[in-house]
């Protein structure tokens, strides 16, 4: 394995756990979320929905609506502001659903946008909602979830040799086809938003995973200048993916706060999360893999199908990872879109990825089976040296490692290949494995930072923290540059007005603002050192400023204790300055020369343990190992977290976890916590997560990647291995029910 | 939601000589009434009656008061030493901060949670709206039940509590403006029928005042086994209450419930007769719940709530007579 060298450090907070900055405002409930933004005069916002999937609105009557106490304004197709689209493929502005609100008086699914209430009161507001009398005709919906029956073209995503011939000549062979239900995003804040207009522009008080893209986007949607919005979110209660890009209540909520000339809130609330806010579509996909006799893949082909909605074409890209994971020669990716009368879907944790993954690790368990080959050797025997679908080096793959770490810390070598074979204490049990993999990526981003004359140093950056440590991560930074403690270092996030930043998306946060707010602090410090040197009545004044540097806040002379320095704050009052800031430059990975003709990708591996008894159908998940290798991680504390809980998603997602539309109406019948069952804390498994920390350079000093989505790619099928392994039951439509487990013909234990 | 008048009852006869709409803990009923389903003008709280306590009978049964919470009932001393069937029950249901609020006069009145009863927007809900049929039916139905159903609904009532008061046998204390009366557990809950809007014995305006449980059988075993896809905060798909008495290898008394599967609070008295006198050994649990299940009525999504209930009354006998 490569050695790789660290960056100098003065502080090595760099790598180290540390708790999360912004963890006391959040238990003490002070963190200020999008809904509890609070103004005087405001009004809120409630939504009427469809109650059909696909039809016309015919009638809308909001006479009755208008006339309840507090109500201010109903708005609808009728009355509604014009609003706009965005420009299709315009990456830097990008809405979820392509139609705004209100646009026309077609119905394109369960549970669209047909009205929206606003009235002094959210209960007034909610009453005369349900006032609003709306009559539709109706045509007939496309609600069917088998996606099998699919005609149509499958265009090509990936190709290399003749899948077809070698399938058929290959001794081996796997073809099934394996079946993702729709998920919803259930983050437990759910989305907001609270418009307040003054003068020409607006400010949006948001749940954005990406300030930025809303405030572009919402400028096109509003058809106002982009400098005449502002977007604020400054936390989030996660959104995994669904909250990327507006959704229509934000231009709702936007309009009415225009038309009424007083803040307006929306808060969506929880059944709305099951249709209006996107979704991970129902996926079909069908993979042959053909192999030697030994192991060795000959070919893989894979199609794949989605469901998506009429007004959007949402690939959800289920070949991300199939097509450099393992080496073979021949190769076949097609996808396909099956469109529902259903609401738009959106990226949900690991899209593409963790679905195919599903399909692809289930077929390459069922390969190991019909090989009689132990699943974790058939990975080993189909590693890839370089990136077969371009013929890129990678910049850093240690799959192999993650597979040997984690066999080792499971135990692997004690499993029993025969179906049913290992017991404990009364149970059978399960062992399954799977290779995970999500693509690394690094956006633009710029951000400021600024020692202060009251001795703190700031930053100041147009991202968001979705939840998950990036607060602590440039503070992180800062120390790692300044010396200072995290008392006296703050980090400001989640505002438009500051530098752009990325979203917080694909896993790519981190590795987006590290150089940005590195080379900021380092610019500023280099000031600093000049202002040392310049400025009348310093004690280093004349003194090259090569030979200064800053520690624990003080500048002194190089080789000399920090002790003997003076406080950067004293300096820069001497020089009569409020601060001294810079600004700093993360570039795109693609225009990055270091990154030039690599290929890159995190990659992990998860075993679980099942515990089945047979007697009463009963599975769970007991045990999980988890190893990943996600460039260097710069909080182990909040990185570990960030596995755990995809694990845990993971084991709603292979045990649990599926939107339920009424066939008949298409309404996501199951729309409630109590309803869509996720893991719960007695669902979840002793969890052991190890990081190999291989600094990844071509993402950039710190070689960081992303761990945001990895841990949960690979959960779903190394549990419907374990599954099979346990009980002898093969499940291909996800997610493993009792019904599925009371085929096991293994009935006692 | 539409206004209500709410009041608090200091006595068991202001409460009832009101028309008013009970609330205790409200977990079933505000959830109802802001889903629009339920739609009271009028709310006499009764948590300040005095009926939360728990005392022992002259005859060495049990009375609960109505208002004792759940949580409360579940830890308390005497179910868990003489009713641990009951306190397992409260324990496998809801999540703490339900079990906190709920009561026992509410628990036994929980509504179903069939969707489409769930959802106004659903106008065929013969149980909301008599008359009008049943969206269940041909729509989503896993979680729907299978012993009791009629044309008219195939709701399953949800309660774990009760079907564990279903295994015990407990008499239901009523006061209303007619007087007190007592209803036994079985005479309680009706079957849908064509009438599934109407689903118990009270009668307008009765309030529930104690859950009266008889004296402990000795050397009773008792068992409450919820089955259902995760591990915690989730409806049973079956379940089963035990109380046996299993001595020589033989069962010498037992009463099973199952909850889950019924319309109602599901008792298995085939299960029963053919399990009494019998040797406890699997075959003949097994021969019991294939008794019990023998009336399963299962709709497109849910016939495998047949085998599974099967399960749990073998599982549940199994650990009853260990
Ligand atoms: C998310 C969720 C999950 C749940 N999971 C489970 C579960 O797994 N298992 C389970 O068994 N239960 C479960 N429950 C149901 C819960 O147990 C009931 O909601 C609770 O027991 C009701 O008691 P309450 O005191 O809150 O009743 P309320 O909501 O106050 O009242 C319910 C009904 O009873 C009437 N009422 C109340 N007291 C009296 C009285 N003394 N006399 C006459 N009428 C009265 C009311 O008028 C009302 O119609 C769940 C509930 C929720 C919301
Ligand atoms: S099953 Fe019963 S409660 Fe459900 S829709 Fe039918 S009638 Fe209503």
């Amino acid at each position: 394995m490569a050695t790789q060298t660290t960056p100098p450090s003065q502080s090595n907070v760099i790598g180290r756990s540390v708790a999360r900055i912004d963890g006391p405002l959040k238990t003490t409930g002070t963190a200020q979320y999008a809904a509890d933004f609070h103004f005087p005069n405001m009004a809120h916002a409630v939504p009427v929905q469809s109650t059909i999937a696909s039809g016309r609105i015919e009638k809308l009557d909001a006479a009755a609506a208008q006339s309840m106490p507090g109500v201010l304004l109903v708005l609808h197709h009728g009355n509604m502001d014009k609003l706009y689209r965005v420009v299709p493929n315009d990456f830097s502005a990008t809405t979820s659903e392509a139609r705004p609100p209100f646009e026309d008086r077609t119905i394109y699914y369960w549970g669209q946008y047909v009205a929206v209430v606003v009235a002094e009161t959210l209960e007034q507001a909610t009453a005369a909602a349900a006032a609003v009398k709306v009559e539709y005709s109706q045509t007939p919906a496309k609600l069917s979830t088998n996606l099998g029956d699919y005609a149509g073209k499958r265009p090509s995503v990936s190709q290399r040799g003749d899948a077809e011939k070698a399938f058929a000549a290959a001794p081996i062979k796997v073809d099934q086809t394996y079946v993702t239900p729709a998920e919803t995003h259930n983050p437990i804040e759910m989305h907001a938003t609270v418009a307040a207009w003054e003068g020409d522009s607006v400010t949006l008080y948001e749940t954005s995973q990406g300030v930025v893209n809303h405030r572009y986007a919402m400028a096109q949607v509003l058809g106002i200048p982009r400098e005449n919005v502002t977007v604020v979110t400054r936390f989030l209660g996660s959104g995994f993916g669904g909250k990327l890009f507006p959704w229509p209540h934000s231009a709702l909520a936007a309009v009415a706060s225009r038309r009424l000339q007083r803040p307006v809130k929306l808060s969506v609330n929880r059944t709305m999360m099951f249709s209006n806010v996107g979704h991970r579509p129902l996926c079909e996909q069908r993979f042959q893999l053909g192999a030697t006799t030994d192991g060795k893949l000959l070919s893989l082909r894979q199609d794949y199908i989605n469901h998506t909605s009429l007004i959007d074409d949402i690939d959800e890209g289920c070949g991300e990872a199939t097509t450099y994971l393992y080496s073979v020669p021949s190769l076949t990716v097609t996808r396909a879109l099956a469109q529902r009368n259903v609401g738009t879907p959106s990226p949900m944790r690991g899209p593409g990825a963790v679905p195919g993954l599903f399909a692809m690790e289930s077929a390459m368990d069922e390969l190991a089976v019909a090989l009689n080959m132990d699943p974790v050797e058939l990975r080993l025997r189909n590693d890839a040296t370089k990136d077969e679908s371009n013929g890129q080096p990678f910049s850093s793959r240690h799959l192999k490692e993650c597979i040997e770490t984690g066999a080792a810390k499971f135990g692997w070598k004690q499993r029993t290949p025969a179906v049913g074979s290992m017991r404990r204490d009364g149970r059978v049990l399960g062992w399954g494995m799977a290779a995970a993999s999500w693509g690394a990526y690094r956006f633009p981003c710029a951000a400021t930072v600024a020692l202060e004359v009251d001795g703190r140093v700031t930053v100041r950056c147009a991202t968001q923290d979705v939840g998950t440590g990036t607060y602590t991560i440039f503070a992180q930074v800062l120390q790692e540059k300044t010396g200072l403690p995290f008392e006296r270092i703050g980090v400001h996030l989640g505002d438009t007005s500051m530098p752009e930043g990325p979203m917080s998306g694909g896993s790519w946060a981190t590795a987006s603002v590290l150089p940005a707010v590195s080379s900021a602090a380092d610019s500023v410090v280099k000031t600093l050192l000049q202002v040392a040197n310049s400025t009348a009545g310093s004690p280093f004044a004349g003194v090259d400023p090569a030979k200064l540097q800053l520690t624990a806040g003080r500048v002194h002379q190089a080789g000399e204790p920090a002790e003997t320095g003076v406080p950067f704050e004293k300096l820069i009052a001497m020089a009569r300055l409020s601060r001294i800031s810079a600004d700093g430059n993360t570039t795109a990975i693609f225009e990055d020369p270091k990154a030039k003709g690599l290929s890159l990708h995190s990659f992990g591996a998860q075993f679980v343990e099942v515990e089945w008894e047979p007697q009463i159908a009963r599975l769970r998940v007991s045990r999980v190992v988890t190893v990943i290798d996600g460039g260097r991680i710069i909080n182990p504390k909040a990185a570990a977290n960030q596995i755990k809980g995809a694990v845990v998603m993971g084991v709603g997602m292979g045990l649990l976890e599926q939107t339920v539309y009424d066939p008949r109406t298409g309404q996501p019948i199951n729309g409630n916590m109590a309803d869509y069952l996720m893991a719960t804390c007695p669902d979840t498994p002793e969890i052991d997560v190890t990081f190999l920390d291989y600094p990844d350079l071509a993402m950039g000093e710190y070689g960081a990647r992303g761990i945001g989505e990895i841990g949960l790619a690979g959960v779903a099928p190394a549990i419907a291995s374990a599954v099979y392994h346990a009980t002898g039951v093969r499940v291909r439509t996800l997610p493993v029910r009792i019904e599925d487990l009371l085929q096991s013909r293994i009935r006692e234990a | 939601m539409q206004s209500f008048s709410y009041e608090k009852a200091q006595s068991v006869e202001q409460a009832t000589g009101t028309t008013g709409k009970f609330i205790a803990g409200g977990t079933t009923l505000v959830d109802l009434m802001k889903l629009g389903v339920e739609t009271p003008t009028q709310l006499v709280d009764v948590t300040a009656l005095p009926l939360a306590q728990v005392e022992t009978l002259p005859n060495g049964g049990l009375r609960i008061g109505a208002m004792v919470r759940n949580s409360d009932l579940a830890h308390h001393p005497a179910v868990g030493k003489d009713y641990a069937v009951l306190s397992e029950a409260l324990l496998s249901g809801a999540s703490p901060q339900l079990r906190n609020m709920a009561t026992t006069g509410g628990n036994l009145l929980q509504r179903t949670r069939c969707p489409y009863f769930r959802d106004p927007s659903y106008s065929n809900c013969n149980k909301r709206n008599p008359g009008s049929g049943c969206a269940a039916i041909g729509g989503h139905n896993r979680m729907m039940a299978i012993l009791g159903t009629s044309d008219a609904c195939i709701a399953t009532h949800p309660s774990d509590m009760c079907v564990a008061l279903t295994a015990l046998e407990a008499t239901i204390q009523v006061e209303g403006p007619k007087g007190k009366r007592s209803i036994a557990i079985a005479d309680f809950y009706k079957l849908p029928g064509t009438t599934p809007n109407v689903e118990n014995a009270l009668e307008p305006g009765e309030l529930i005042t104690y859950v009266d449980l008889p004296a402990p059988r000795k050397a009773s075993k008792q068992v409450y086994l919820k089955l259902r896809d995760r591990a915690s905060y989730e409806f049973a798909l079956a379940s089963a209450a035990v109380v046996a008495e299993v001595s020589g290898g033989h069962v010498r008394a037992v009463q099973i419930a199952l909850g889950g599967v019924g319309t109602r609070p599901w008792r298995a008295h085939e299960a029963e007769a053919a399990l009494t006198g019998k040797p406890a050994t699997a075959a003949h649990f097994r021969a019991a719940a294939e008794d019990a299940l023998k009336g399963a009525k299962p709709s497109s999504e849910n016939g495998f709530k047949v085998e599974l209930a099967k399960r749990c009354i073998v599982r549940a006998m199994t650990m009853a007579s260990a």
